[in-house]
C-alpha cells in the first residue's frame, strides 16, 4: 500500500483527489457525502456577495455518441447565503477533521473586502483558501473572476490583500483565457501566493441547436457565454500545468485540475508539475462514488512501480518538457505495419495519402493477401497511421539509429552564427 | 401446452406473424454506427452483391443524415430495405466486415434496416425519374428483379411498364417470405418508391395470357423477363391430390394475403424438404398454432441449403428436424384428407454430379407418423411455357444468358432474376436478384442508346 497523502503548500491530505469548487461542493450535506465517498479535500463552491441564478445552467458536448466529451456551465458562485455555507463548512470539517476544505473566494478587488471575507471563513476553521480569478462567466461582467485574472495587476494586488490577513495558505485559481497563464501565475507569486490552481474554466458555447437556432444552453431563447471543462480540455489544462511548473518565477506547488477523469489523469498532472489534483466534470458525471478507483487505480500504480509515496512523482516529466528549438531535429522514428495483426482496415493507409506524406502502400503478399507496407524513405515519423489505427500492436512507431549526433533547432542556429560568412556546408 | 395452443385466437396468431425482431432503438443505432471503423476500400462494400457503400450509409446514420443514408442503400439496391432482413448477411457484408477480426462485426443488416425503416416512417421519395428519352420498356414480373430494372431505366428516361400477374406487385418479397422476418409494407413502400417515377405496374395481368407476347415484342423496344420460378414440383408420391397436402410457397403466401386460418391450431405438421423455403413453411405453421412441426429432409444437416440462421430461427420455434428421411407415400382418411405420412429411412451414398451425396433408401425401414398437414418445400418449377411462348432457349426452365449483359436468345429481351438462376447459373438471393436488375437496366440502355444519358437533377 502506498503512501497517498499529500502535503500541499502545508496542507495535509489523506490522498491528492480533491472536488473543484463547483456545483458538487455547493453544500455540506454534498461535501461531506464525498468525504464520506473517499475524497481526500473539497474547495467549497465560492463564496461573496450573494447571487441569482438562471435557468437552465448546464450543456455538454457528446462525440460519437459518447456523452459529456466535454462540460459547459453558466452558473454563477453561491447562490446561499455567507452565514449558512460558514455554518455548513463549520460543521463539516467537525466531522471530518482530516479532510481538506478549501474555502473559494471572490469579492470585488477592494483590499477591506477581501479582509472581510478571509477573517469570516478562516472563522470556521478552513484548511486554506483559493482566490476565484477564473470564472469567465457572468462574474467576470462585474469585474469579478476572471476579468480581474486577467490583469497580473489586479491578480497581484488582490492576492496580497488576502495574504494581508490570511492564517492559512492562499492558493490563487487561475483562468486559462489568457495568452499566457504563467504571467499571471507570476503575478500570483509575486503577490505572494502560497500556491497556484488551473485551470478554471474555458470561455465557451458549448454548441447551437440546428432546428430551434437557439444557443445551447440557452435562457428564455438568448444565450451567453459559459465556461467549458470536462476530458476535452485536458489537453490544455496539462499544457498550462506544465508550463508553470517549469518556470523557475512560479516556484509554488500547482493544485491542478481541467479534465482529470480517473486516476491516470491525476498521475499525468502530478508527473507534470501538480502535487494534487481537483475533479468536478467526472464527479458530476458518474457520481462522488468515481473517487475509489481514482484512489485504488493509483494506489496500484504507485506499488507496480515500486514508489513508495504519491509525492515521489511530482514533476517528474517536467524536465522532458521544454521548448520545440530545443528538440533534436536528428532523431527519426518510422511506422512500422505488423500486418499479422492488421485488420486490414486501410484507415492508415487514406489518413496518410489524403493527409500526411503518401507513404503506406496497399499492396497483395505473396499469397495475394492484402498488406500494407510503410515506406521508410519517406514516412516522417508523425504518428497520424498509429493514432488512427483501431488495432493495438497493428502499428509501431520505431526509431531508427540516426547517423547523424543530435541537433537541435537553437543548437544549430547558434552554430551557424558561429559559422558567421563560412561558406562551407557544414549543417544540413 | 397444447391445451394453451387450443385457445389460440387469430389475434393471437396475428401476433405471432408481426416482425421478429424489433430493429434498433436510436440509441443502439447511434453506438453501432459509430462503432463503424469507416474503413477504406471496406471489404463489406465487395462482399454485397450490390455494392452498396456501406461505410457512407453508416457515416451518415452517425451524423444524422438519416435520408442521405437510406438514399445511399436505396441507390446500390433498390430492394435494399427488403434485403436488409432476409439477406444472409454474415455470409456477406457482416461476414467481410474487418472487425470479425478484432471484436465483432457491425450489425450492417439492422443499421441498413434503421435508416430504411426511418425512410419509410418519414413518407421520404428518394429518386426523382430521369428526362423521358422516348424508348419503352416492359417488365414481366415485379419481383425484385423486375422492380430493380424498373428503378434503373426510369431513372436513365425510360418510359417502363412492369407487367405483374399478381394483385400486387414486390414477388417474393410481397408474397413469398414470411411476414415475421419481412412484413408486406415493407415490399409494397419498395414498390411505391418505383411507382414514384412515374413507372406504371400493371397488376393482375398475365402475360401470355392476359396479354400476348406478341403484343409486348411488338408494342416495346425491349423487354425485360424478370418471371421467377413457379410452384413447387410434385413429390410423385401416392396420396399427393389428398386434402391437407400444400405447396409450401401457396401456404406462406396465404398467410400474407387476408385473415390468418384456424385450421391448424393443435395440429400436427410434416415440411418436406430443408431449404429455406421449407423453413418459412415450417415457421409459419407453428406461428399458425400448430402443435408439433416436423421437417423431413432425405439428407443431412450438412447438405441442407437452408441459411444457417433460417435454421437457428426453426429451431428456436421448436421446428424438430428429422434427416436422412424421405416421404414414401401420403395416407388419407375416409373423406380424402391427410391422415398419416409413410416415410422411409435413408443413407448417404456416391457423390453425385452436383457433388453432394446421393441418398439410398434403407430397405425395410419404413414408419408412418400421424399428420394433418404435409407441406411441399423441394424446390420451384418453371414457367416453361411461357418462356417457350417468347421462344427463347433455355435449359429446363433456365433461361441462357449471356450473363455479362443479360441478353437471351432474342436480341430484344433480357432475363434476370430467378428466371436464369439454376444448371450452375447465378444465384438465387433477392440481393443476387436486385443487382442483375440494375445490371440488366444498364445493358439495355447500351444495346438501345449506346449508353448514353441525359444528364438530370
Amino acid at each position: 500500500m502506498a503512501d497517498l497523502r499529500i502535503d500541499f503548500a502545508g496542507i495535509k491530505s489523506p490522498n491528492p483527489f480533491w472536488l473543484a469548487s463547483a456545483p458538487p461542493t455547493n453544500s455540506g450535506y454534498q461535501v461531506q457525502r464525498a468525504f464520506e465517498a473517499g475524497w481526500g479535500g473539497a474547495v467549497w463552491k465560492t463564496l461573496g456577495d450573494p447571487i441569482l441564478n438562471v435557468s437552465s445552467r448546464f450543456a455538454a458536448v457528446s462525440f460519437n455518441g459518447q456523452k459529456v466529451a466535454g462540460f459547459n456551465n453558466i452558473e454563477l458562485i453561491t447562490d446561499r447565503p455567507l452565514e449558512v455555507n460558514l455554518k455548513e463548512i463549520y460543521e463539516t470539517k467537525k466531522r471530518f477533521p482530516d479532510h481538506v476544505i478549501i474555502a473559494s473566494l471572490m469579492v470585488e478587488p477592494q483590499q477591506e473586502k477581501w479582509h472581510e471575507i478571509v477573517k469570516r471563513v478562516e472563522d470556521v476553521g478552513v484548511d486554506g483558501l483559493e482566490l476565484n480569478f477564473g470564472c469567465p462567466h457572468g462574474m467576470a461582467e462585474r469585474g469579478m473572476g476572471a476579468a480581474s485574472g486577467q490583469v497580473p495587476e489586479l491578480v497581484e494586488k488582490q492576492t496580497y490583500w488576502a495574504k494581508e490577513v490570511a492564517q492559512t495558505p492562499v492558493i490563487v485559481k487561475l483562468t486559462p483565457n489568457i495568452t499566457d497563464i504563467t504571467v499571471t501565475a507570476e503575478a500570483a507569486v509575486r503577490g505572494g501566493a502560497d500556491a497556484v490552481s488551473m485551470i478554471n474554466t474555458i470561455n465557451s458555447l458549448a454548441g447551437v441547436d440546428i432546428d430551434s437556432w437557439n444557443t445551447v444552453p440557452h435562457v428564455a431563447g438568448k444565450g451567453a457565454h459559459g465556461g467549458y471543462c470536462g476530458p476535452a480540455v485536458k489537453p490544455i489544462a496539462l499544457n498550462m500545468v506544465a508550463e508553470c511548473a517549469r518556470n523557475p518565477h512560479v516556484n509554488v506547488p500547482i493544485s491542478g485540475m481541467g479534465g482529470v477523469s480517473n486516476w491516470e489523469n491525476a498521475v499525468e498532472f502530478m508527473l507534470m508539475g501538480a502535487t494534487g489534483v481537483q475533479v468536478c466534470t467526472a464527479a458530476m458525471h458518474h457520481g462522488f462514488r468515481i473517487v475509489e478507483d481514482m484512489i485504488d487505480g493509483l494506489n496500484n500504480y504507485l506499488d507496480d512501480k515500486g514508489i513508495a509515496s504519491v509525492m515521489d512523482i511530482v514533476g517528474k516529466t517536467v524536465t522532458n518538457y521544454s521548448d520545440w528549438g530545443n528538440l533534436d531535429l536528428n532523431y527519426k522514428v518510422v511506422a512500422q505495419i505488423n500486418n499479422d495483426v492488421c485488420i486490414n482496415c486501410n484507415k492508415c493507409h487514406i489518413a496518410c495519402e489524403d493527409t500526411s506524406h503518401q507513404c503506406i502502400d496497399m499492396l497483395k503478399d505473396d499469397q495475394g493477401r492484402d498488406i500494407l507496407k510503410v515506406r521508410e524513405d519517406d514516412c516522417v515519423g508523425c504518428n497520424l497511421c498509429s493514432i488512427v489505427c483501431p488495432v493495438d500492436g497493428a502499428i509501431d512507431m520505431v526509431e531508427l539509429k540516426s547517423e547523424l549526433p543530435p541537433m537541435t533547432w537553437n543548437e544549430r542556429q547558434a552554430a551557424i552564427g558561429a559559422a558567421g560568412n563560412c561558406s562551407i556546408p557544414t549543417i544540413k | 401446452m397444447s391445451e394453451q395452443r387450443l385457445m389460440l385466437t387469430v389475434e393471437d396468431l396475428e401476433k405471432q406473424f408481426q416482425e421478429a425482431h424489433p430493429g434498433l432503438t436510436n440509441r443502439e443505432a447511434t453506438e453501432e454506427a459509430n462503432r463503424c471503423l469507416y474503413c477504406y476500400d471496406a471489404p463489406c462494400i465487395t462482399a454485397c452483391p450490390t455494392s452498396i457503400d456501406i461505410p457512407r450509409f453508416i457515416k451518415k446514420i452517425a451524423s444524422g443524415n438519416m435520408k442521405g443514408s437510406a438514399k445511399t442503400i436505396m441507390s446500390a439496391n433498390p430492394v435494399g430495405a427488403s434485403c436488409s432482413r432476409v439477406c444472409p448477411t454474415e455470409e456477406l457484408c457482416e461476414g467481410a466486415c474487418v472487425l470479425n477480426h478484432s471484436t465483432k462485426p457491425i450489425m450492417i443488416g439492422d443499421l441498413q434496416r434503421y435508416a430504411t425503416d426511418w425512410a419509410m416512417k418519414n413518407e421520404q421519395v428518394l429518386f426523382k425519374a430521369g428526362q423521358k428519352n422516348g424508348k419503352t420498356v416492359a417488365i414481366v414480373g415485379g419481383g425484385p428483379a423486375g422492380l430493380s430494372a424498373a428503378r434503373e431505366l426510369a431513372l436513365i428516361g425510360y418510359d417502363v411498364t412492369i407487367y405483374e400477374a399478381e394483385k400486387e406487385a414486390g414477388g417474393l418479397n410481397t408474397y413469398g417470405i414470411v411476414s415475421f422476418r419481412l412484413p408486406q409494407r415493407v415490399s409494397f413502400w419498395e414498390v411505391d418508391q418505383v411507382k414514384s417515377l412515374d413507372v406504371k405496374i400493371k397488376t393482375n395481368t398475365r402475360i401470355g395470357v392476359d396479354v400476348p407476347v406478341s403484343e409486348l415484342l411488338a408494342n416495346y423496344d425491349a423487354v425485360v423477363l424478370a418471371i421467377g420460378m413457379s410452384s413447387v414440383p410434385n413429390l410423385g408420391i401416392e396420396g399427393e391430390e389428398l386434402e391437407g397436402v400444400h405447396d409450401a410457397i401457396e401456404f406462406v403466401k396465404a398467410t400474407k394475403s387476408g385473415q390468418l386460418t384456424e385450421e391448424y391450431i393443435g395440429k400436427n405438421v410434416v415440411v418436406i424438404g430443408a431449404g429455406n423455403t421449407a423453413i418459412d413453411g415450417a415457421t409459419c405453421s407453428v406461428r399458425l398454432g400448430a402443435e408439433n412441426v416436423k421437417i423431413l429432409y432425405r439428407r443431412t444437416l450438412a447438405e441442407m441449403t437452408a441459411y444457417d440462421f433460417e435454421y437457428e430461427f426453426a429451431k428456436q420455434d421448436g421446428v424438430e428436424f428429422r434427416w436422412l428421411t424421405a416421404p414414401k407415400r401420403i395416407i388419407g382418411d375416409e373423406h380424402g384428407k391427410v391422415q398419416a405420412i409413410e416415410c422411409i429411412k435413408m443413407e448417404l451414398g456416391e457423390p453425385s454430379e452436383d457433388g453432394r451425396r446421393r441418398p439410398i433408401a434403407v430397405e425395410g425401414s419404413e414408419f408412418t407418423l400421424e399428420v394433418d398437414a404435409v407441406i411441399k418445400a423441394i424446390g420451384q418449377t418453371r414457367y416453361v411455357d411461357l418462356i417457350e411462348q417468347f421462344g427463347l432457349e433455355h435449359d429446363g426452365g433456365v433461361v441462357k444468358v449471356n450473363m455479362e449483359d443479360f441478353t437471351t436468345s432474342n436480341e430484344k429481351v433480357f432475363a434476370c432474376g430467378d428466371v436464369i438462376f439454376g444448371k450452375g447459373q447465378g444465384e438465387a438471393m433477392v440481393v443476387t436478384a436486385a443487382e442483375q436488375g440494375k445490371q440488366t437496366a444498364y445493358a439495355l440502355h447500351q444495346k438501345v442508346l449506346g449508353g448514353v444519358k441525359e444528364e438530370t437533377a
